[in-house]
């Protein structure tokens, strides 16, 4: 039963791609048919997993090594669960995003092969399959971006291909090192095999280095701004909820099941290092942000780094209860940001749509105008700055009392600059929202509009802070 | 005397070299799409002349046929970057800027 969930996991989008490239005219509805339905097999294999521990599967019934290995674990079906959540309540806005049918016929079938994707690229277990998964999501992601049709948009997206396509030969590159190494591509078989040598350390380098570039840690986060902000609104809420997650989460595999024996302190400093100045210069620049989708975009950069923190937390706490605890604190966190940054930009698009602009000084009144939308900003930005009681904040307080713990405190400075900053902002656009302009309309409410971004914000802020204590039992259970 | 798969790798790691230093430094957009294209070849060279095994035994077919896969994503790849720049250029007049 398992086998069969995560076969249709990423099969049904996949078919649903092709079916909505083939009947443009029905593409909307075997567009929300095909979410759904996939939502659904995740559904069902979330729960086989919490009931029977993990999954592994090869398919086409070739033997171990040339066969396609699947693999469901916790981790995995937490970032399909969230695919799933996030992809849905994108697409139900989208039906209205993209009203002409010329539109809608681009958009979905290049939706669902995203979808297919990123299915595919939690749910593979080895190393070359985990490439191809990863090349389809880039190549889906870019097109999408170019949708906007402005002179922008195909800029940003020119540019994410070409630095998304040199991050890819960085991974592959490691990859052939690898395989020639030990002779396999299974992550598991490599794990076991690995050690502290020249060829290691060279795949684990190229790997690592070409995973950053895609995930958009500070140095390397010179592309995401201008793509992220430029995208339409419903691509820019999967891109930076999912797809720069999708980077974030192979090199939390790799460098936990595949590298740990090959990892120096020195190589973990490194990344936690580049996960302050990230948290740092995000936030800064999200401040200084003019545009409210620019603003989301950098606060992605920042949100990035906490996650990279973590990783360095998690890398160098001995095994035990404490690093089941940083491990816990990174899912929580990734998940809140998921949520909460597809919410705000969703919320944004709504505000761009009835404000004919996105400028953060003149958004004066909009929380008379757009009661639900306002809702879904200050929600979203309470999960973002790291509140009570989302979800945000329980991550954020383990990898503080973690760092406290083990007396690393320019980490507590960091995040706590950090989240003030990040305060700083989301109040300077509330502050724009409830300016007291005046107003005579009607406020708008159109739930299939303002509804997706609300229930996403409610997922970041309410259900995974208040319901959250599972996570850890789960993880602790399945992992 | 070198092996001629050393030297087959030792070529792959020169073009790979290249191509990164070209897709890194080149300005001019179309120059970059073929910089990636040459150190995209570069690495399929390594990964293929890993895969020979002397000159008795059959090469191990793994290499190849993931090289494959990764040339058919190449090609595509290639082809959505110069669809896209053809795009960019079709927009240089500034018409639709807005």
């Amino acid at each position: 039963m398992t086998n069969e969930a995560m076969a249709l996991a990423t099969a049904l989008p996949l078919l649903g791609a092709l079916a909505a490239a083939a009947w443009p005219s029905r593409s909307r509805s075997i567009g929300i048919l095909t979410v759904l339905f996939s939502g659904v097999s995740v559904i069902w294999l979330f729960v086989l997993v919490m009931s029977h521990g993990e999954a592994y599967q090869l398919l086409g019934g070739w033997q171990a090594g040339l066969a396609i290995a699947l693999h469901a674990d916790a981790l995995s079906v937490l970032m399909l669960l969230l695919t799933s959540l996030v992809t849905l309540a994108v697409s139900i806005y989208a039906t209205r995003y993209f009203r002409s049918s010329r539109d809608a016929a681009r958009f979905w079938s290049l939706w669902l092969l995203l979808v297919a994707a990123l299915n595919g690229l939690f749910l593979s277990a080895d190393l070359f399959n985990l490439y191809v998964t990863l090349e389809l999501l880039g190549l889906s992601a870019v097109a999408l971006t170019a949708l906007g049709g402005k002179r922008e948009s195909i800029k940003a997206a020119l540019r994410y291909l070409l630095v998304g396509l040199l991050g890819s030969m960085g991974y592959l590159a490691g990859v052939a090192i690898l395989y020639t190494a030990f002779g396999t591509l299974d992550m598991q078989q490599i794990g076991e095999r690995i050690a502290v040598d020249p060829a290691s350390e060279m795949a684990l380098l190229l790997m690592t280095g070409g995973l950053l570039l895609k995930t958009a840690l500070f140095p390397l986060h010179f592309w995401l701004p201008a793509a992220h902000s430029n995208a339409p609104a419903p691509v820019s809420a999967v891109l930076s909820a999912l797809v720069v997650k999708a980077g974030f989460y192979l090199v939390l595999r790799l460098w936990t099941e595949v590298f740990p024996e090959a990892i120096s302190p020195k190589g973990a400093m490194l990344i936690g290092l580049l996960g302050c100045a990230a948290i740092l210069w995000g936030s800064w620049q999200a401040l200084q942000a003019q545009r409210l989708k620019l603003l989301a975009a950098y606060s992605t950069v920042a949100q990035l780094g906490y996650l990279f923190v973590g990783l360095m937390l998690l890398v160098t706490t001995p095994v035990g209860p404490a690093r089941e605890l940083v491990f816990g604190a990174i899912m929580v966190m990734a998940l809140t940001h998921g949520f909460a940054k597809s919410s705000l930009f969703l919320a944004i698009g709504v505000v761009q749509q009835y404000a004919g602009h996105d400028r953060i000084e003149q958004l004066d009144g909009t929380s008379q105008r757009l009661p639900a939308t306002t809702f879904a900003i200050a929600l979203a930005g309470v999960a973002l700055i790291g509140l009570p009681p989302s979800g945000a904040f329980l991550g954020k307080w383990h990898l503080l009392s973690t760092s406290m713990d083990s007396g690393q405190w320019l980490l507590v400075l960091v995040m706590g600059i950090g989240s003030l900053l990040a305060a700083a902002y989301v109040f300077r656009v509330l502050g724009h929202a409830f300016g007291n302009a005046a107003f005579a309309g009607r406020p708008v409410n159109i739930a299939t509009e303002e509804w997706p971004a609300l229930a996403l914000g409610i997922m970041a802020t309410l259900v995974l802070g208040l319901g959250s204590a599972w996570l850890w039992t789960f993880l602790g259970v399945a992992a | 005397m070198l092996e001629t798969s050393t030297l087959y790798g030792l070529l792959g790691i020169v073009l790979a070299a290249l191509g990164l230093h070209a897709a890194i430094l080149q300005p001019d957009t179309l120059r970059r799409i073929l910089a990636i294209n040459i150190l995209g070849v570069g690495v399929f060279l390594v990964f293929i002349a890993t895969a020979y095994n002397g000159p008795d035994a059959a090469p191990d077919a793994v290499p190849h046929a993931l090289v494959l896969t990764g040339i058919v994503v190449a090609v595509a790849a290639t082809a959505l970057a110069l669809a896209l720049l053809r795009r960019l250029e079709a927009t240089r007049e500034g018409t639709d800027d807005e």
